[in-house]
C-alpha cells in the first residue's frame, strides 16, 4: 500500500507503518495496545487533514497525476448502472483515449464523454496516456448531437495531459476538431456539465469543456499549459516547474476564485485514489443536483447563460478616466 | 471582488466616427516603424532563397521575395493597409490592454516592451473596413507582440469583432497570425478566449452571417485551435506554417524527422483543412469576389 505514496504523505505512511507494527506486536505478545494504536491513528487523522490543507500546486499535481487515481471509466461505472459504450466518429475511427455512451444517473437518462486513462503501461499505451485524437473530439462531437437530438443531459468528464501532438493527429486536423467541438458546444441546447477528474491539460481539456457548469475535483488542476512546459519555456528549465505551477494558478481554488469554474467537489480524505466509492458518490450528487437545476431552464435560458458565463471571462485593463473622442 | 470586475463596462464598445484620418497617419507611422526594424535600413535577407532584396523592392513586392515567393510575415497595421480601401479603416477598442491577471512575474515589463516595439497596446487590431466596397467587421492578428499569442485582450477585442458583425449584419474577416497560442502569462484566463471566440462565432453562425479566416505564418495552438479554423472560408497564405502542436513538440513525441512541407498551408490543403492557397497579392481580388457572392447588406451598406 505503501509504495505509491507522494513525498509529502511520507510523515503519514510512517505513522501507518508504525500503527501496523503495534498491531503485529500485539498480536505476537498478546499484549493489549488498542489505546495507543487508537491514539496513533486520530493523530494520523488529524495530521492527513493539515497536510492536504494545505498543499503546495505542485502537490496537488502529483495527486491528478497518481497513478492509482480512479479514471474516467471507473466514475462511469460506479455513477452509472447501466453504462454502453458507443464507439467510433463515424469518419476516420475510434479513438480508446476519448470515450463516450449513454447510460443513466439515479433514473435519468444521459450522455457521458471523457478522457480515458490507462492505470498500467500496457493499459495506458492503449489509452495513449489520455491523449485524443481528432477522431476522439469528433466522436465526443457525434454522441453530444445525438444527446441533444434525445434530449439528454451530458457530463463531460476530463482526465488529459493534452491533445496528442503527432502525425495523423495533424493531418487530420487536431485544430479543427477541438475548435469545432467549443463552438458547437456553445450551442447544444441540454445541460452540459464539465467536470475535472484529474489533468486538465489545455486545449486538449477544453475540447469537451465548454458547458453550463464546470467543476473540478478537490485535487486536480487545469492549466492554460503544463507547468513544465511553461517552465522550459519561460525559465529556460523544467526544474523550475513548481514555481510555474504556482504562478499559472492552475488548482480548483485558484480558478474558483477567478471565475473559471463552478464548483469544487470534495475528495476523500488523502485523495480519490484512497476511496473510489466515495469519491464516485460525492460526484454523482453534485452532477445529480446540478442537472436538477439546469433542467429547470427554458433552452434559451440555459444557451444564454452558457454563453454569458463565457463571454465574462478574462480581464482587461482601461484607461479610468480617459477622454473618448466623439 | 472579482465579479466587479467582470462588470458590464468590459463590454462597452466605444463607438467612433469619422476616424479614418488619423488611422491614415497611424498606419503610415507604423509602416516608417517597422522599415527600421529590418535587420539593415536598406536591405533584407530572405529567409528561404538568401536572396538579398532591396527593402523598396520588397515593400513593392508586398513583402513577398521576388525570387522565390516566399511571403514575408506582416504587421496587423501593415496586413490591414494592404487589404481595405484607401485606407478605409475605423479602429475600435484600441484602449484596451493587458492587467496581469495572475500577478504573473515579468508580465508587465514584457508588455511594455512590445507595446514600444510594435506601437500596439496588443496583439490584434480590429475594427470596419471596406474591402472593395464591402463594409466588413475585419481584425488583424500582429505575431510581433509576444508571438501573436491569445490574452483576455486579444479574446475580448475578437469577441467585440464577432459580435459588430453579428449587430450590424456585416461579413467577418479575421487574420490570424500567431505561433504563441494562449499566452501563458494570463493562464486559464488566456486559454477560456478560445472558447469565449468560439462562442460568439456559434452566434454569428447561427445568424447567417459570413466569416472568412485568413490563416497566415505562424497560425498555431490556441489560435489554430479556436476561431482560426472555424471560418466558413479557410484561406491561407502560400508556406504558412499552420498546426495544432508545435514542430518541436511534435518531434520530440514521435521521435523522428517530419516530413517535408508538414505543417505548411499547402500540406493543410491537401489534407482538406483549409479551402485555398491564396497568394498575397491576389488576396483582396479573392475576398472582393467572396463578398459579392454573399453580398451581405449591413446596416449602411449602401452608401
Ligand atoms: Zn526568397
Amino acid at each position: 500500500m505503501a509504495s505509491n505514496y507522494l513525498d509529502f504523505e511520507k510523515p503519514l505512511v510512517e505513522l501507518e507503518a508504525k500503527i501496523q507494527e503495534l498491531r503485529n506486536f500485539m498480536e505476537m505478545k498478546d499484549i493489549d495496545l488498542t489505546d495507543e494504536i487508537e491514539r496513533l491513528k486520530s493523530r494520523t487523522t488529524t495530521l492527513r487533514e493539515e497536510i492536504f490543507s494545505q498543499l503546495e500546486p505542485w502537490q496537488v499535481l502529483q495527486i491528478a497525476r497518481h497513478p492509482e487515481r480512479p479514471v474516467t471509466l471507473d466514475y462511469i461505472n460506479l455513477i452509472c448502472d447501466d453504462f454502453i459504450e458507443l464507439h467510433g466518429d463515424r469518419q476516420f475511427g475510434d479513438d480508446k483515449a476519448l470515450i463516450g455512451g449513454i447510460g443513466t444517473i439515479g433514473r435519468m437518462p444521459v450522455t457521458i464523454i471523457g478522457h480515458q486513462k490507462g492505470k498500467t503501461t500496457k493499459d495506458n499505451i492503449e489509452r495513449n496516456f489520455g491523449m485524443a485524437h481528432p477522431e476522439g473530439y469528433r466522436k465526443a462531437l457525434r454522441l453530444m448531437k445525438q444527446a441533444e437530438k434525445f434530449n439528454r443531459p451530458i457530463v463531460a468528464l476530463i482526465n488529459t495531459p493534452g491533445a496528442y501532438p503527432g502525425l495523423g493527429a495533424e493531418e487530420r486536423g487536431q485544430a479543427e476538431a477541438i475548435a469545432k467541438n467549443m463552438m458547437e458546444m456553445a450551442g447544444i441546447d441540454v445541460p452540459i456539465i464539465v467536470v475535472i477528474l484529474g489533468e486538465g491539460g489545455s486545449g486538449g481539456a477544453l475540447g469537451i469543456g465548454v458547458g453550463d457548469k464546470v467543476m473540478m475535483l478537490e485535487y486536480t488542476y487545469y492549466s492554460v499549459c503544463s507547468p513544465e512546459a511553461c517552465a522550459a519555456i519561460l525559465w529556460k528549465d523544467a526544474k523550475e516547474a513548481k514555481a510555474a505551477a504556482k504562478a499559472l494558478k492552475i488548482t480548483a481554488n485558484d480558478l474558483l476564485e477567478l471565475g473559471i469554474i463552478d464548483t469544487i467537489v470534495s475528495e476523500p480524505p488523502g485523495g480519490a485514489h484512497k476511496d473510489y466509492n466515495l469519491s464516485a458518490q460525492l460526484l454523482k450528487e453534485e452532477i445529480m443536483k446540478e442537472i436538477e437545476f439546469l433542467q429547470t431552464l427554458s433552452k434559451e435560458e440555459l444557451l444564454d447563460n452558457r454563453y454569458n458565463k463565457f463571454r465574462k471571462m478574462g480581464q482587461v485593463k482601461e484607461k479610468v478616466g480617459e477622454i473618448v473622442e466623439k | 471582488m472579482l465579479k466587479d470586475f467582470f462588470g458590464k463596462s468590459k463590454y462597452v464598445t466605444v463607438e467612433r466616427k469619422s476616424r479614418s484620418r488619423r488611422d491614415k497617419d497611424r498606419i503610415k507611422s507604423n509602416k516608417e516603424e517597422n522599415k527600421r526594424e529590418m535587420p539593415d535600413d536598406l536591405w533584407t535577407k530572405c529567409k528561404r532563397c538568401k536572396e538579398i532584396i532591396f527593402n523598396k523592392k520588397l515593400s513593392e513586392h508586398l513583402k513577398v521575395c521576388p525570387s522565390c515567393g516566399h511571403h514575408f510575415r506582416l504587421t496587423a497595421t501593415e496586413r490591414i493597409s494592404l487589404l481595405v480601401d484607401d485606407q478605409w479603416f475605423e479602429e475600435y477598442d484600441e484602449e484596451l490592454e493587458a492587467d496581469n491577471p495572475l500577478d504573473f512575474p515579468k508580465y508587465d515589463s514584457k508588455i511594455n516592451k512590445y507595446q514600444k516595439k510594435t506601437g500596439l497596446k496588443d496583439a490584434v487590431v480590429t475594427g470596419i473596413a471596406k474591402i472593395s466596397g464591402h463594409k466588413v467587421s475585419l481584425a488583424a492578428l500582429d505575431s510581433r507582440f509576444l508571438m501573436g499569442s491569445m490574452n483576455s485582450v486579444v479574446g475580448e477585442k475578437l469577441t467585440l469583432a464577432i459580435e459588430r458583425a453579428i449587430e450590424k449584419q456585416l461579413p467577418l474577416i479575421i487574420v490570424a497570425g500567431g505561433g504563441g497560442g494562449a499566452r501563458m502569462y494570463e493562464g486559464m484566463f488566456s486559454l477560456m478566449q478560445m472558447a469565449k471566440t468560439s462562442a460568439a462565432l456559434k452566434r454569428l453562425d447561427k445568424a447567417g452571417g459570413l466569416f472568412i479566416s485568413i490563416l497566415t505564418d505562424p497560425t498555431y495552438g490556441g489560435i489554430s485551435a479556436s476561431f482560426a479554423s472555424l471560418g466558413d472560408i479557410n484561406i491561407a497564405e502560400p508556406g504558412a506554417k499552420i498546426g495544432f502542436a508545435g514542430p518541436r513538440v511534435i518531434k520530440q513525441t514521435i521521435n523522428r524527422d517530419l516530413p517535408e512541407g508538414f505543417q505548411t498551408a499547402e500540406f493543410l490543403l491537401e489534407h482538406g483543412m483549409i479551402d485555398k492557397v491564396v497568394k498575397r497579392s491576389d488576396l483582396k481580388n479573392v475576398l472582393a469576389k467572396i463578398l459579392s457572392i454573399h453580398d451581405l447588406r449591413g446596416e449602411d451598406n449602401g452608401e
